[in-house]
């Protein structure tokens, strides 16, 4: 017999149905406009960490809608928000399903803290009574490792990771990546919405960096954190055509260096920035991972109707 | 031997790793909001039977290990090693102390009995669930106890120990369970 049953309980079912028209409530009071994008194109993303998905003859399934949406608002959608499939090959855990749901929302005029705002009060109807609280990146990564990451040397940073189970030949960037993915998060209260912001210029992605008051740059980027769940990943949007484009050629030339295939840049995405995409933030938040940490679960299979391996 | 990627290993792939045979037992993906990817992975070492804890980058690979459990007929020991014999093509195996471990005091012959081979050679030998061994020396016990009181020690023919009931009696044929070591009734003649 094989594993036909769905993973999730009805419940679980039902938690979701509730999640989305609480979501559908939220934006349609705050005047922001569901919108529907394509989930096959024919570009990916060139994040050298994500593995898009390709589909003969037609390009990849998307791993995220923010092309597309940033084309919206280019074209002058105003805010937008939209739940959706993503895509991203490999990604299969206790936490990761290579499928999952994806709540993403854009703002014009908004700043990085506006927005978070907004995720907090979203949140709040989710998670009632439930504190939050702020912590810069780097603050945060030295209080639990010892270490500044943004002044720390290289071999500092290695070492630390190595010295608690990283494997050998990892960057400084990568040494990072596992520090705050095994020590610091870990070491988060569990009940509390842990905001962390200034994320290190390297890992900026799609946001825009400054420099901090010391000089290093640092992006303006956020993540949430709740019951040892990453829920959110925002960002003062990019809105420069040149310096995007320099991002897709700094990810190709990452991507070579890993030996993996590059992935031509988007240039509808390009000329949409060039037209102008208005200041704003946007978030992506993982629906699963809301859901999970509603129930109080430590399994994406309980969320899933199928997860990847019976579906 | 093909190799495998971080994202092909699940629980009960076999991997070769420092140089010993070992066994996926988990393996948990962990990513931080952007980055690198990680995999967490718990194998158990096939030689020592220790369990170990070793994280790796997404997309690294390790070695498969020739490794098979396939059920052989324990034949006989010679006090160094201890013969199997495969019932369908009836080729031999022997398996040394190591490699037996603490199965030898259940083995009895024409059992059969699940061998692991790695590189084709017995890595690990487990006993069936129940065996039926013959009870080699016990204390008389007393008329008309039929429940457990504890019990009294037992010698099987294979020379292991197990407690049995007082009413059991030398010569009886005992069933043991092998994976705790405890009586489980007697085979009446």
């Amino acid at each position: 017999m094989s594993d036909w049953r769905p993973t999730a309980s009805l419940e679980a079912m039902r938690a979701r149905a509730g999640l989305l028209s609480t979501v559908r409530a939220f934006f349609a009071a705050r005047g922001v406009l569901e919108v529907d994008t394509p989930q096959l194109a024919r570009h990916g993303v060139s994040d050298p960490h994500i593995d898009c998905i390709p589909v003969a003859g037609h390009g990849y399934l998307q791993s995220s809608p923010e092309y597309h949406m940033k084309r919206l608002l280019a074209a002058g959608s105003g805010p937008i928000y939209q739940t959706c499939k993503a895509y991203r090959n490999g990604e299969a855990g206790t936490r990761h399903n290579p499928e999952f749901t994806m709540l993403e929302w854009y703002r014009p005029g908004f700043d990085l803290d506006g927005l978070i705002s907004e995720c907090l009060a979203l949140f709040g109807e989710l998670f009632s009574n439930t504190p939050s609280r702020t912590y810069r990146f780097r603050d945060l990564f030295a209080e639990v490792t010892g270490l500044d990451p943004l002044t720390a040397t290289d071999s500092d940073l290695i070492q630390c990771a190595e010295q608690h189970g990283a494997p050998e030949g990892l960057d400084k960037a990568a040494a990072v990546d596992y520090l705050m993915a095994t020590r610091v998060e870990a070491a988060l209260p569990a009940e509390q919405l842990s905001v962390v912001i200034d994320f290190p210029g390297w890992a900026a992605a799609l946001a825009q960096t400054r420099l901090d008051t010391d000089g290093t740059e640092v992006a303006l980027r956020f993540e949430i954190y709740f019951r040892g769940l990453e829920l959110a990943n925002g960002y003062q949007e990019l809105t420069d055509a040149d310096e995007q484009r320099r991002r897709f050629e700094q990810d190709n030339r990452l991507r070579q260096k890993h030996g993996l295939n590059t992935m031509d840049a988007d240039p509808y995405l390009l000329d949409a920035l060039r037209h102008g995409l208005p200041a704003c933030s946007g978030v992506a938040i993982g629906v699963e991972r809301l859901l999970m940490a509603r129930l109080n679960s430590d399994r994406i299979g309980d969320v899933l109707t199928f997860p990847g391996d019976r579906a | 031997m093909a190799s495998y990627s971080t994202s092909e290993f699940k629980s009960g792939l076999k991997v070769m790793l420092d140089g010993d045979p070992c066994a996926i037992i988990e393996n948990e993906f962990v990513k931080p909001g952007k980055g690198q990817a990680f995999s967490r992975v718990k194998l158990r070492n096939l030689k020592t039977g220790k369990v170990w804890e070793r994280t790796f980058k997404s997309g690294d690979s390790l070695e498969g290990a020739d490794v098979l459990d396939v059920q052989m007929q324990y034949i006989f020991s010679d006090g160094e090693f201890w013969h199997f014999m495969d019932t369908d093509t009836f080729e031999q195996k022997q398996a040394d102390e190591a490699a037996v471990g603490d199965a030898k005091q259940w083995l009895k012959e024409e059992d059969m009995c699940e061998v692991t081979l790695y590189n084709g050679e017995p890595l690990n030998v487990n006993p069936p669930n129940f065996v039926e061994l013959e009870i080699v020396e016990t204390d008389p016990g007393l008329k008309g106890d039929t429940a457990g009181t504890g019990g009294k020690p037992a010698t099987l023919s294979t020379g292991a120990v197990i407690r049995v009931p007082l009413f059991v009696q030398e010569g009886e044929i005992a069933k043991v369970d092998t994976r705790t070591g405890e009586y489980a009734g007697r085979i009446k003649n």
